[in-house]
C-alpha cells in the first residue's frame, strides 16, 4: 500500500464514519456515490487535472444530489482492476475511468455490477452499462497551427510528442494542416521523446527544436517544461508556445499565444443528470468544440487582431460543421492522396491515422 | 552544419550529464564503503523538492541547493539507520529508501506544483567564454556543472592519493579486516552513505532549481537509477563515470538533434531513444572489458551486513 493509498484509506475510512454518522438522521435520499480513477497525480495541469477540474465543476453543479471521490495516480494494468471494483464495492454508482488503459480492467469489472454506470475515456469497448467519452483534440490543435502559421517568422514549428499512436499523430496533422492553410512554406518539425511524462526530456527536445530553428513550439506530453523553455528563450529566439490539455500561460506569461484545453466539466454534469433520471441508455460521445468539450485557451495579446478574428471565425465554422480539419484533399508526406477533394475524413479512419500529411518534415517513425 | 550547432549540442550534452555525474559520484564513494544504497531516485526526488521548496521562499538557488543537500543526508541517514545499526538487508533497505522518497517528495511538494521558479543565469567564466564553440558550451554554464568538475578530481584524488581514500577502500574491501586493525567500520561507513545522500540531494537538486526550474511529482524520472547502473558500468571509476554520463547525455541529445533536424533519416524513433542506454553500456562494458580489473575495482564487500561481534 502506497502513501496515496493510504491517505486514502483513512479518508475514505473518514468518510464512511460520516456517511454512518449521517444515515442516523433519517432526512431526504442520501446522495449518490460517484468515483473517479485517474492515472496520474492531479498536480497543476495536464491530462488528470483537466478530468478532477470536471468533477469539481460536477460536483458543485449538482451539489446535495452527488458525492465525489477520486484515486489518483493508478497505473494501467493489475491495480487499476483492483481499484475500479474496490470503488463499486464501495457503493459508487457512476463511475469514471479516465486512461486509455483502463479500457479492459472498466469492462470487466461492469460485467459484475450491472447496476452502476461506467463510462471510460478515450477507449472503444463498450457494454450495456459502460459508455465510452472522448474529446476531438484535433479541432483545437487545427487552430492553433493557424496562429502558428500566421505569426512564424522562421516558418518552422517544433512539436514534442509522446508516443506515436493515432491519438498524438492526428493532433499533428491537424496543426500541420492549420499551420500550412494561411502559410504553404510551413514545415512541422517533431521530436518523439518516448514518454507521457520526463520534464528533463520534454525541455531538452523543446530546446534542440528552438534552436534549430522552430519559432513555434508546442507538445502532446504531460507536463509544463515545453512551455517553460519557450518562455526562457523568448527574449532570445523570439519563441512562442502553444499549450496542451491546460491552459499554461502561468507558466509562460509571455511566450503562450493560446492552446488546446479539454473540458469535461459539462459533459460529466449532462451524463450524471442523465443516469440519476434513469435516461440513460448508453454513451459514445466524441465530442468537440460545437459540444465545448474542446476550447482553445485564452490567445495571448501577442497575437494580431486580424489573427485572432480569424481564428474566432474558423473556430466558428468549425462548430457550425462547415470546416473540417481534414477535409479532403488530405495529402500524406509522399504525396499520396489519402482522401479525394469534397470528402470529410471519417471518425474511424481519423482514429486509425498512421501517418503523417504534407507538411510534416519528420519521417514517419513505423514500427 | 554550423558551428553554433556544434556548441549548442555540447553545451545540451553537459547539462544533460550533470545531475548523472553529482549523484553518481556520490553513489561510488557510498559503493566502494561496501555499501550498495540503492535509494538514490528516492534521495534526488526529497532532494528536488526541498531544494525548490527553499529555492522558491528565499529567492536564492543556493539555499535551495544546501537544502536539497541536507535533505539528502537525512534521507541517507534514515538508510544508514536501517542498513548500518540495524544490519538489515541494504538491497531491501535501499528499495524501500527509493520508494518511499518518491512518494515522500510528492507529499511535501503538493503546495509547490502550481509554482514557477524564475531560471538561474548561468555564471561566465572570464575570458574563457569567449573561446569559439568550446567557449559558451563550457564556460557560460550554471555552478553546479563547474561543481561536478571539481568533484571529478576530488573524488579521484581522494580515492587514489589520500590516506583516508585508502581507509575507505579497505573498508569496502574487507571490513573484518579493517575492523581488526581498529578502524570503525559502521562510523566510516556512515560517513560514506551521508556523503552519498548529499551528492544525490544536490543532483535533485540540480533538477528542480537549474535543469527544469520547477518542482512536479516523478520529475527525477528515472535519473537515480541511471546513475547507480552508471557506477557499476563504470567499474567504480571515477573517470568513466564521466564518460558514461556524458556519453549518456550526449546520445540523448545527438537523437534529438537528429529528429529535430527535419531530415529525412528514416530511424525509428523508438530506436534513437534507447540509444543513449545502448551506446552507454556498450562502450562502458569494452572500455572496462578486463575481468581482472573489474574484480580489482568492485568493493569485495558490497551489499553485506557487517557484523561487528562476528
Amino acid at each position: 500500500m502506497n502513501r496515496r493509498n493510504l491517505a486514502l484509506a483513512t479518508i475514505s475510512g473518514a468518510a464512511l464514519l460520516a456517511s454512518t454518522a449521517l444515515m442516523g438522521a433519517p432526512p431526504a435520499a442520501a446522495p449518490t456515490k460517484i468515483g473517479f480513477i485517474y492515472v496520474s497525480p492531479v498536480g497543476d495541469a495536464g491530462w488528470t487535472y483537466q478530468h478532477d477540474l470536471g468533477r469539481k465543476q460536477m460536483e458543485a453543479e449538482m451539489k446535495g444530489a452527488v458525492t465525489t471521490k477520486f484515486i489518483e495516480n493508478v497505473p494501467e494494468g493489475a491495480d487499476a482492476e483492483r481499484i475500479i471494483r474496490q470503488l463499486a464495492q464501495d457503493g459508487n454508482k457512476i463511475i469514471f475511468t479516465t486512461s486509455f488503459g483502463y479500457m479492459n480492467p472498466t469492462i470487466k469489472v461492469a460485467a459484475s455490477y450491472p447496476d452502476v454506470a461506467f463510462f471510460h475515456a478515450t477507449g472503444y469497448k463498450t457494454a450495456k452499462n459502460v459508455g465510452i467519452y472522448n474529446a476531438r483534440f484535433y479541432e483545437g490543435r487545427y487552430l492553433n497551427g493557424v496562429i502558428a502559421g500566421k505569426m512564424t517568422k522562421s516558418n518552422i514549428a517544433g512539436y514534442v510528442a509522446a508516443f506515436p499512436i493515432p491519438e498524438v499523430v492526428m493532433g499533428i496533422n491537424a496543426f500541420t494542416r492549420g499551420m500550412k492553410s494561411v502559410n504553404p512554406k510551413a514545415e512541422v518539425r517533431v521530436i518523439w521523446v518516448n514518454s507521457w511524462f520526463d520534464p528533463g526530456k520534454e525541455r531538452e527536445a523543446a530546446m534542440t527544436l528552438i534552436s534549430q530553428g522552430a519559432d513555434m513550439i508546442t507538445h502532446h506530453t504531460d507536463s509544463t517544461a515545453v512551455v517553460q523553455a519557450a518562455e526562457e528563450k523568448h527574449k532570445e529566439k523570439g519563441t512562442w508556445a502553444f499549450s496542451y490539455h491546460s491552459d499554461m500561460a502561468k507558466y509562460g506569461p509571455t511566450a503562450q499565444l493560446s492552446g488546446t484545453t479539454h473540458v469535461w466539466g459539462d459533459f460529466y454534469t449532462r451524463i450524471v443528470k442523465e443516469v440519476l433520471a434513469k435516461k440513460w441508455t448508453g454513451t459514445n460521445v466524441w465530442g468537440g468544440i460545437k459540444d465545448g468539450m474542446i476550447k482553445l485557451a485564452p490567445m495571448s495579446k501577442s497575437v494580431p487582431p486580424d489573427v485572432q478574428k480569424q481564428v474566432h471565425q474558423l473556430e466558428a465554422e468549425i462548430k457550425a460543421g462547415k470546416l473540417h480539419p481534414f477535409a479532403g484533399p488530405v495529402i500524406d508526406q509522399g504525396g499520396k492522396e489519402i482522401l479525394p477533394k469534397g470528402k470529410n475524413m471519417s471518425d474511424s479512419d481519423i482514429n486509425a491515422m498512421n501517418y503523417y500529411v504534407q507538411g510534416v518534415a519528420s519521417v514517419f517513425p513505423k514500427n | 552544419m554550423g558551428l553554433t550547432f556544434i556548441s549548442s549540442i555540447l553545451f545540451a550534452t553537459i547539462v544533460a550529464g550533470t545531475p548523472l555525474i553529482i549523484v553518481a559520484l556520490g553513489e561510488l564513494i557510498t559503493e566502494k564503503s561496501g555499501v550498495l544504497n540503492l535509494g538514490a531516485e528516492g534521495t534526488m526526488s526529497v532532494g528536488a523538492v526541498a531544494a525548490f521548496a527553499v529555492a522558491h521562499q528565499t529567492g536564492s538557488p543556493l539555499l535551495g541547493i544546501l537544502a536539497g543537500m541536507g535533505a539528502g543526508m537525512v534521507m541517507s541517514l534514515l538508510f544508514g539507520i536501517s542498513a548500518l545499526t540495524l544490519m538489515a538487508n541494504q538491497v531491501a533497505s535501499g528499495l524501500a529508501l527509493s520508494i518511499f522518497g518518491v512518494g515522500l517528495s510528492a507529499f511535501i511538494g503538493k503546495p509547490y506544483e502550481s509554482v514557477a521558479l524564475a531560471s538561474v543565469e548561468p555564471i561566465r567564466i572570464p575570458l574563457l567564454h569567449r573561446i569559439p564553440v568550446l567557449g559558451p558550451a563550457l564556460f557560460e554554464q550554471q555552478g553546479l556543472v563547474y561543481f561536478s568538475w571539481l568533484l571529478i578530481v576530488a573524488v579521484a584524488w581522494f580515492l587514489y592519493r589520500s590516506r583516508s581514500g585508502l581507509v575507505l577502500r579497505a573498508v569496502g574491501e574487507s571490513p573484518v579486516s579493517a575492523h581488526s586493525i581498529g578502524y570503525n567500520v559502521v562510523r566510516i561507513r556512515y560517513q560514506a552513505v551521508l556523503f552519498g545522500g548529499a551528492m544525490a540531494g544536490i543532483g535533485g537538486a540540480f533538477l528542480s532549481v537549474f535543469y527544469t526550474p520547477m518542482w512536479v511529482e516523478g520529475m527525477v524520472a528515472g535519473r537515480g537509477w541511471i546513475a547507480l547502473s552508471l557506477v557499476v558500468f563504470a567499474t567504480w571509476r571515477p573517470g568513466r563515470v564521466m564518460i558514461g554520463a556524458y556519453l549518456f547525455g550526449g546520445c540523448m541529445i545527438a537523437q534529438m538533434f537528429v529528429q529535430g533536424s527535419g531530415a529525412r533519416i528514416n530511424i525509428p524513433s523508438q530506436f534513437l531513444s534507447s540509444l543513449p542506454y545502448v551506446a552507454t553500456v556498450l562502450v562502458l562494458v569494452l572500455i572496462s572489458r578486463n575481468r581482472s580489473t573489474i574484480r580489482l575495482n568492485s568493493p569485495a564487500s558490497l551489499g553485506q551486513t557487517f557484523l561487528r561481534d562476528a
